[in-house]
């Protein structure tokens, strides 16, 4: 391997960790607020659906994305809905929201479309095209920089790096500013914001809300950007491992990025490399392309030191004395 | 005349068909410190929820400062400059100090302004009133009579002028509570007034200038409290004469039944909860256990029980019990006579979703009585657990109510006839009257004293010193997992308990109370 194949990797990671990005943050927010959410894989692949047939029909990339986010925001109310304001159970309600998810987009792909679940490949407008950062054909001579900074970090599309600015901007609001102190708290301890005269129904509200518009840019990112249309349940999990990389960024910001970056390398490594050859024995294939999944497991399984969650998530609201 | 700071008429309040407020009218005068007595359940708190509008009343009206108010949400009632500190703080936990105190009354979208606001501000305000708090220390590292500062503060910060304080003594050592009812001394001298909710007549006697009284909804009297006896309020809350101290012999202690030596306890998070206790309780006899919860109480009381593992060397009637191994559960220490009241009845002591005679045969239903082949007898278990309610005067007398369907004193009375009626040798009962009201203390009381009259011995653990002081023979102090030391009840007073519980051994000096919380927090902090 050398530096060149490394630069590729790391770009193929930037771009495959964004989507992951999007919904770990998206998750952020909801479960800070205290309402889990297991739906993420759903409103994903609603968003993918939505983004890639709007994108399709108009051939505008940008009505794509605005229908990919509303489809989104419809399925995060739903969830809202029956968790917030009905206190059901969250796990359930999220549940629900994936099985949705997964029927209804290839049912009206194929009633729209007739390609068997599919939309039809997008081109041109209708896809999010690569951006050249500022001086990066200058840069590129430049030896290590120079290719790090042209060939890994310029040329992917404006999703990428907004995700990537989402990072500090979700830290900046939940720990500069009033709304992200309520929010925390109301994660925590609802009854103390209840108390303190804030209304915890609305702040749920506004966090799910925040969610479903970053669902719906990891799932236009999937379908416009990463690939050029939808296809059946082309999410593959990622709202799982987005959940997976949530707990392991402890619910921070920064951690998330790099718990997303980390899942985005075994993606790449393992699209780049059939198998993985060590000097005493070669890791096979199907063990690779598990990885991201395997590390999931791991994650979810606690082996990842003590991760302590938002301590009134998954609660529903209920005044009490 | 001035206005009444705050003035109710009329409130009337119903869940369902239970009547928690009926018709009540109340006048609380500005500048003073206004006592609310009454037993669980009689309306105390569903009243202070409408006035900081958590409920709606259903009918009536409320006047603050002679105008009249309507209180929709706790917004309202911020508004109208009330304050609560309500029983269990609501606070967020991983949160500063700063940031609890500001939540909700911040000044603009950016944090940055309102916290070195609130800063100088909280300054001003501890210095003024004795408040004093670290802004940055983090909610979870503070003790809760540290807590409860923040939750006043919190209040003052909002510029309330009226504080409700729902029964604010619960958690704290008594020099904790002398120092708070200085603190409230001092902001009725600012003109703050105060409304104070407590079912502990001590309190009222001793703090407040006038007291209401509450009984099943209804507010059966106002008086001055320099012109009432405590005996008086204490008929008012119950509606029969009562008594308030327990009326027992003085003990005549026979031989050793439990003994214990270098008990050591360390719990799933390798923290030593209790290091090395050494303790003995004789047939006749009551031994109270009293200390600030946290300390390791509750861990002696579940190694006893069968809970929990432990190392050391435990004797009951000179055998030794097993505190590891196969015979260390709870069944076993059944039939070695061991019976257990555990601290948290709904937790520990009953299933809350069960019928209450399934609850009486719970820990005892291999009894061969309960038994017709392999099928258990419904029918035996019934009858006997009829009896045991009808003996122990739960009420309703209903055994197909489920457990959760009584009252706490219900509850517990359930849990103390199951285990009382087994005739033990030894029993451990922890927190016996919590949440319980006086009717029912007294009851409960009488039960225990009979037992060891019986010639048992009964290892009480409680957090309320009043209970301590009454009902033991013999106390012992537990700190931060070992034993402080052990006095006789007529030898010693709230004072020494009180320094003792805070792990201060000479008792003789004086003490702040800084030096005592921090004493506290240092002990509990690791529990958090």
């Amino acid at each position: 391997m050398n530096y060149l194949d490394l630069i590729q990797i790391l770009d193929s990671s930037i771009r495959l960790a964004t989507p992951l990005l999007f919904a770990c943050l998206a998750g952020l927010f909801s479960e800070r607020a205290g309402v889990f959410d297991i739906g993420l894989e759903g409103k994903i692949l609603i968003s993918a659906f939505f983004s890639a047939a709007v994108a399709a029909l108009t051939g505008s990339v940008w009505l794509g994305l605005l229908a990919g986010i509303a489809s989104s925001m419809v399925f995060s109310m739903i969830h809202g809905l029956a968790s917030i304001t009905f206190r059901g159970d969250q796990l359930i309600s999220g549940v629900a929201i994936n099985f949705l998810a997964a029927g209804m987009t290839v049912l009206i792909a194929q009633d729209w479309f007739s390609q068997g679940g599919r939309t039809p490949q997008l081109s041109g407008g209708a896809r999010f095209s690569p951006i050249e950062l500022p001086f990066a054909e200058a840069l590129s001579g430049v030896p290590f920089i120079g290719p790090l900074y042209a060939d890994a970090l310029s040329g992917h599309t404006i999703l990428v790096y907004v995700g990537l600015l989402t990072v500090p901007l979700t830290w900046y609001v939940l720990f500069r500013t009033r709304f992200g102190l309520r929010l925390r708290a109301v994660g925590e301890n609802p009854g103390a914001v209840d108390t303190a005269g804030v209304n915890v129904v609305r702040l749920r509200y506004a966090a799910v809300a925040i969610c479903g518009v970053l669902c719906g840019l990891s799932g236009s990112f999937l379908a416009t950007g990463l690939a050029a249309s939808f296809t059946q349940n082309m999410s593959a999990g990622r709202g799982y491992i987005a959940l997976a990389a949530l707990i392991f960024a402890k619910w921070r910001p920064w951690y998330a990025l790099g718990a997303c970056l980390l899942f985005g390398l075994l993606q790449a490594i393992s699209n780049r490399y059939s198998s993985i050859d060590l000097v005493l024995f070669e890791i096979p294939n199907a063990f690779v392309l598990a990885l991201p999944y395997i590390l999931t497991v791991v994650i979810l399984a606690g082996f990842v030191g003590k991760a302590v969650p938002p301590r009134a998530g998954g609660q529903p609201y209920v005044k009490e004395r | 005349m001035t206005a009444p700071a705050i003035e109710l008429k009329g409130i009337s309040k119903s869940f369902g068909p239970v009547q928690a407020n009926k018709d009540i009218a109340i006048r609380v005068m500005p500048g003073t410190i206004h006592g609310i007595i009454g037993e669980n359940g009689a309306g105390k708190s569903t009243l202070m929820s409408i006035l900081y509008g958590f409920y709606k009343a259903d009918t009536g009206e409320i006047f603050i400062r002679g105008e009249r108010t309507e209180i929709p949400d706790s917004q309202a009632a911020i508004r109208a400059g009330i304050g609560m500190v309500f029983q269990h703080f609501k606070l967020v936990q991983n949160f500063t100090v700063l940031e609890n105190i500001v939540l909700g009354a911040e000044d603009g979208a950016l944090l940055k302004g309102s916290l070195s606001k609130a800063r100088t501000l909280l300054k001003q305000l501890s210095e003024e009133y004795e408040l004093h708090v670290d802004p940055d220390a983090k909610i979870e590292d503070l003790g809760v009579g540290m807590q409860q500062r923040v939750e006043i503060l919190k209040a003052l910060y909002r510029r309330a002028d009226i504080l409700i304080l729902d029964e604010p003594t619960g958690v704290l050592t008594p020099a904790e509570a002398d120092h708070l009812f200085r603190i409230l001394e001092g902001l009725k001298r600012e003109g703050k007034t105060i409304i104070l909710i407590t079912h502990k007549l001590r309190e009222i006697m001793e703090t407040t200038d006038t007291v209401s009284v509450m009984r099943r909804g209804e507010m059966t009297a106002t008086v001055k409290t320099a012109e009432t006896t405590p005996q008086e309020l204490a008929e008012l809350m119950v509606g029969r004469e009562v008594l308030l101290r327990v009326d027992k012999q003085a003990a005549t202690p026979g031989e050793t039944v439990l003994n214990v030596e270098n008990l050591q306890v360390v719990d799933g998070s390798g923290v030593e909860r209790l290091r090395g206790i050494s303790l003995n309780v004789k047939r006749g006899e009551i031994l109270g256990i009293c200390g600030v919860a946290g300390n390791g109480q509750s861990e002696l009381l579940e190694v006893l029980g069968g809970m929990r593992p432990g190392k050391g060397r435990v004797t009951v009637n000179g055998q030794e019990l097993d505190l590891t191994g196969a015979e260390s559960d709870a069944r076993t220490r059944r039939r070695r006579g061991i019976a257990h009241v555990p601290e948290d009845r709904q937790e520990e002591g009953l299933i809350m979703d069960f019928f209450a005679w399934e609850n009486v045969a719970f820990g005892y239903h291999d009894d061969a009585r309960y038994q017709r082949g392999a099928m258990m007898n419904n029918d035996a278990i019934r009858e006997d657990a009829e009896a045991k309610i009808a003996k122990f005067d739960v009420r309703p007398a209903n055994c197909w109510l489920k457990a959760k369907n009584f009252s706490g004193g219900n509850q517990q009375k359930i849990v103390i006839a199951r285990e009382l009626e087994r005739n033990p040798d030894l029993l451990l009962v922890g927190q016996p009257t919590r949440g319980v009201d006086i009717g029912a203390i007294e009851f409960i009381h009488e039960q225990i004293v009979a037992l060891r009259d019986a010639g048992k011995a009964v290892l009480l653990v409680s957090v309320e010193l009043d209970e301590i002081l009454s009902l033991s023979d013999r106390i012992a102090v537990i700190f931060d997992g070992r034993i402080m030391g052990e006095r006789l009840p007529s030898e010693t007073d709230e004072r020494e308990l009180g320094l003792l519980m805070a792990g201060i051994t000479d008792t003789d000096k004086d003490h702040s109370v800084d030096e005592i919380e921090e004493n506290l927090a240092h002990a509990t902090g690791k529990a958090g």
